[in-house]
């Protein structure tokens, strides 16, 4: 996990990238903490999915589905488990496996270093990702949940914009080749 | 060994991650009145199983009963047929038995009607072993007092007399026989002749004289004359009347049912008897009398 190679796929080839030991397991708990400590302060922070960016940023870095979706599962998992009782075990692990291996297979085959395919990847994921949970909602949970709506676009506006900023200091987490 | 490409590796991996997340979610979500996720879905998936299940094991149960099956069927077929005979036979027992009751209770009625009457009632056991002699064999002998030449009847009227005598059966000539008969006389006319048989159902009047008027219908009774039979028992309906020379051949039909006896009373005495109106020309229970005619004239009163 200390080298960096390129996937070569047909004309194109695509680096993979690797981190500093620890890094992808700190930020997961950054994120997390954040996630779960700051909307108590800052209620408006609540728009924000960080784990669903740390999902969608090592997914689109790592490009291997297999090491994304159980890294999505992971930080899903650690998410449904400090959300409270009412948030049932496997609802975001669901809505971020499906996240992890999307990013991780649409990484290997695109550059995703571009801050404009970052901005267009992390607000498409960010709708996928709501999709799945509301889906999860209404058919498993039978819980009633719009499908899309204006807030929705906003928060993934803001998440996306969030998100070039923010994987832009991730990506000085990166090994050097 | 068939190598996985990575892509279907991590395709399969995803299904079954999502699939155990899916599960944990089921296991943890309880509906309205549906109880736990994971026990719905349970349900829903085996349902349908049960289901197909249970219509699969109705066809072939059907099946099986209604044809694999039938040998069963055939075999009860059998065993109720048979049951069904066997039934057949008790019930014919029981309705003879029931006749027999009948006649029984015939026969103690009149016995009871005639309770001054010294007599005895026999149960006929055989009859004539060929069709030269009419004669029937009862049950009762001289252990019992029975004496040859004792008058024999039924309720219905005269049948014929004791010839033979044994310890504990007698044979009686039934009138019927050629030399069979009693001291006879029309009703109306108390004209007199004897009736005898000639080996046939029907009895002959002998001696009427030509000139004497005998009518079809008319009623016979004994006469007495015989020193056998008490007066006044029936003895049968006149049923053809034709001129001879010198006298008329009159046929009887005898009032008793000489063809099928079972029950017949002894008479230990010759004292008159005192048969109800209707004997000899009515019917009795289980018997029928075909000529007998409602304006035969009843029979008299004996005197004593």
């Amino acid at each position: 996990m200390n080298d960096t190679f390129e996937l070569r796929g047909g004309e194109s080839h695509i680096e993979v990238h690797k981190f500093y030991p620890g890094a992808i397991l700190g930020i997961t708990i950054l994120a997390l903490i954040f996630q779960a400590a700051v909307p108590v302060y800052i209620q408006r922070m609540e728009i924000l999915d960080l784990p669903l960016l740390v999902t969608i940023y090592f997914g689109l870095s790592r490009r291997n589905p297999s090491t994304g979706l159980l890294l999505g599962m992971v930080i899903g998992l650690l998410q449904d488990s400090l959300s409270g009782p009412t948030v049932p075990l496997g609802l975001y692990g669901i809505a971020k496996t499906v996240i992890g291996y999307l990013a991780s297979s649409i990484g290997s085959r695109l550059d995703t270093e571009h801050p404009a395919a970052r901005f267009a990847l992390v607000m498409a994921f960010f709708v996928v990702h709501q999709a799945v949970i509301v889906l999860i909602r209404r058919v498993l949970l039978a819980q009633p949940e719009p499908w899309v709506n204006w807030a929705l676009l906003i928060a993934a506006a803001i998440n996306a914009v969030v998100g070039v900023f923010l994987f832009v200091v991730f990506d000085r987490l990166r090994r050097n080749s | 060994m068939v190598s996985i490409p990575s892509r279907h590796k991590s395709l399969a991996l995803l299904t079954g991650v999502l699939l155990v997340q899916i599960l944990l979610l089921a296991v943890q979500i309880k509906r309205d009145s549906h109880g736990r996720l994971i026990r719905v879905w349970a349900i829903g998936a085996v349902s349908p199983v049960e289901r197909g299940g249970n219509w699969g094991l109705g066809k072939i149960r059907g099946i099986w009963n209604h044809y694999f099956a039938l040998q069963s069927t055939q075999r009860e077929n059998e065993d109720l047929r048979t049951e069904n005979d066997s039934l057949k036979l008790a019930l014919a027992g029981l309705q003879g038995k029931a006749a027999e009751a009948d006649r029984l209770a015939e026969l103690l009625k009149f016995r009871k009607s005639q309770d001054k009457i010294p007599m005895i009632s026999a149960r006929v056991i055989g009859a004539s072993a060929g069709t030269a002699s009419r004669a029937i064999e009862i049950d009762r002998g001289e252990r019992d007092g029975i004496r040859r030449n004792f008058a024999v009847i039924t309720p219905d009227g005269a049948v014929g007399k004791v010839i033979e005598t044994f310890r504990d059966t007698a044979q009686v000539l039934l009138l019927t026989d050629k030399e069979g008969g009693a001291g006879a006389m029309i009703l109306g006319t108390r004209t007199q002749s004897p009736v005898g048989g000639n080996g046939e159902p029907y009895l002959v009047m002998k001696y009427v004289p030509n000139d004497d008027a005998v009518n079809v219908g008319e009623r016979v009774v004994t006469s007495g004359m015989d020193k056998i039979f008490p007066r006044d028992i029936p003895v049968g309906t006149v049923t053809e009347v034709r001129a001879g020379n010198p006298f008329k051949q009159i046929r009887v039909k005898p009032a008793a049912h000489l063809d099928r006896l079972e029950e017949v009373i002894v008479l230990l005495t010759q004292q008159p008897l005192e048969f109800s109106k209707d004997a000899g020309s009515q019917e009795t229970p289980g018997t029928r009398t075909p000529n007998s005619s409602a304006a035969n004239p009843p029979a008299a009163a004996v005197k004593p």
